[in-house]
């Protein structure tokens, strides 16, 4: 095997395009176990899109991705590249939970079937261990009380801790959170950002996307800045975020902070 | 007024013809189910390979009337060589056997277009969670896609069920004896139309209310999802 210092997860030099615009430049990330990096940027930074590039939702066009030491084979088909082998996609996933802004619960399911399913039907356990494994993590992010009940009768912030314990259920090496707290209304994104401290607490090993500066400040070992597709600026999250080099992280920074105090006029100013 | 004997006379005609109806119309629609699932999943293939034959076949049995498709396969079939000499033939020479075939292929095709559309209508987030968990696209298929769209399919599925027990009225021009067939015996033999197609109608209606509520009990259960929460 790989051997114990490969890193749980490595990226390479990501270029990606949407037509003609190129969202990703040639972006690389490492995280070590238990590393949290914070992926920080304004919106069509391409903070979302190298999230997605790393579990194959978007396929790069050029880059290297290694998960656990073991890099996903893309060939070139048709002037792009593709997946030499799905089942290696597949299989990679596994190692890697994803959470996502709107949650994603299946809505046809309960939150315990939602958790159970893809440990029963991807990684072939029992129906016994997955309902014992997947109330168990119900309680840790604190809805073990709503498993029987349909995502749509939960709230923003309980479905997204569903999701997390969904995610969890197929014990991933890294842990990505696209913008988890975006969809929710203000006063729940505390509850699950608590339980984020507390995975991260854990030394789980997470790259997070957020706009939550507080929580980047207090959790991740490192922060990453992108801007219009490039990194602008990355290093320690206490010294990144204390005291930003960039002109344009400062900025964003300071917007960011104006509006946490809620000085919406300040921002609409700084950024206008 | 209306002379409640003829109908109490030939209650056992009727009877039978209902029998027949059901027997046929629900046969029909088990089969054209079971047809329907991969022609739904071949229609939402992007390779018009499979797509495109799959399109044709609903196209023409949507866009052409039963009847027609009826008298296709019980008249047209006879006249090929090829297929008198089939080993088909002693089943596609019978009344039975043609209009099973000609409900179950058009039963098909709607409800192959039912469900492309409730497939096509999942939310994409759903079908990327189950790929970000390491889902092969069978098992999405299986576990996510169908179960959800089979849920969103049934209202319009209860519409198809009721359509297929009304069509099915036509197998009564093919020499078989369903409810619609009986009420013209009985017409032909009492020259009382008011009578004879009454009792039809009736016994239509309870037909159809009884699987109005079925459907009913069957959203009940399966949209429980949809429910808004309630303690």
């Amino acid at each position: 095997m790989s051997g114990e210092a490969a890193p749980a997860l490595e990226v390479e030099d990501i270029h990606k395009s949407f037509g003609a615009t190129e969202v990703l430049k040639g972006v690389s990330l490492c995280a070590r176990k238990g590393d949290v990096i914070a992926l920080l940027g304004a919106s069509g930074s391409g903070k979302s899109t190298l999230l997605r590039c790393i579990n194959l939702l978007e396929i790069p066009d050029a880059g290297r991705i290694r998960i656990t030491g073991e890099e996903i084979r893309l060939v070139p088909k048709r002037g792009r590249l593709v997946p030499a082998d799905r089942r290696q996609v597949e299989r990679a996933r596994t190692r890697l939970g994803m959470v996502f802004q709107q949650f994603n619960l299946w809505s046809h399911m309960t939150v315990l079937e939602n958790v159970i399913e893809a440990p029963i039907h991807v990684l072939g356990l029992s129906r016994r261990e997955a309902i014992e494994r997947g109330l168990a993590l119900l309680d840790k992010v604190g809805i073990a009380d709503k498993r029987d009940q349909f995502p749509a009768q939960l709230s923003g912030g309980q479905q997204q801790r569903a999701a997390i314990a969904r995610a969890l259920a197929m014990e991933p090496a890294v842990l990505l959170f696209d913008e988890p707290t975006s969809a929710l209304d203000p006063e729940l994104v505390g509850e699950v950002l608590k339980v984020m401290r507390d995975l991260a607490r854990e030394g789980r090993t997470m790259v997070v996307v957020t706009h939550e500066i507080g929580f980047a400040a207090e959790v991740a070992s490192e922060v990453v800045f992108l801007h219009e597709g490039r990194i602008e600026e990355r290093g320690p999250a206490a010294e990144v975020l204390a005291g930003p080099r960039s002109q344009r992280l400062r900025r964003f920074l300071a917007g960011h902070s104006a509006r946490a105090r809620g000085l919406a006029a300040l921002d609409a100013a700084s950024t206008g | 007024m209306i002379d409640v004997e003829i109908v109490w006379d030939n209650l056992p005609l009727y009877l039978r013809g209902t029998w027949t109806t059901l027997w046929l119309t629900f046969t029909a629609l088990a089969f054209g189910l079971v047809l329907a699932v991969p022609l739904a999943v071949a229609r939402t293939s992007r390779n018009p390979l499979i797509n495109g034959p799959v399109f044709l076949y609903t196209y023409f049995f949507r866009g052409t009337p039963l009847l027609v498709q009826l008298f296709m396969i019980y008249y047209g079939a006879g006249q090929f060589a090829w297929i008198r000499n089939s080993a088909l033939w002693p089943l596609l020479s019978q009344a039975w056997f043609c209009a099973l075939l000609a409900f179950t292929l058009n039963t098909a095709a709607y409800t192959a277009e039912i469900l492309r559309g409730a497939i096509a209508a999942t939310p994409k987030g759903e079908i990327e969670a189950a790929r970000a968990l390491g889902m092969s696209r069978a098992l999405i298929f299986r576990r996510i896609l169908l179960p959800s769209a089979f849920r969103r399919a049934l209202p319009a599925y209860g519409n198809e069920i009721i359509f297929m027990l009304h069509g099915s009225a036509v197998a009564s021009t093919v020499t078989i004896v369903d409810l619609t067939a009986a009420a013209r015996i009985v017409n032909a033999r009492y020259y009382s139309p008011y009578e004879a197609f009454l009792t039809a109608a009736a016994f239509y209606m309870a037909l159809t209310f009884a699987i109005t509520g079925l459907i009913r009990l069957l959203e009940r259960r399966w949209h429980a999802h949809l429910r808004p929460h309630l303690s």
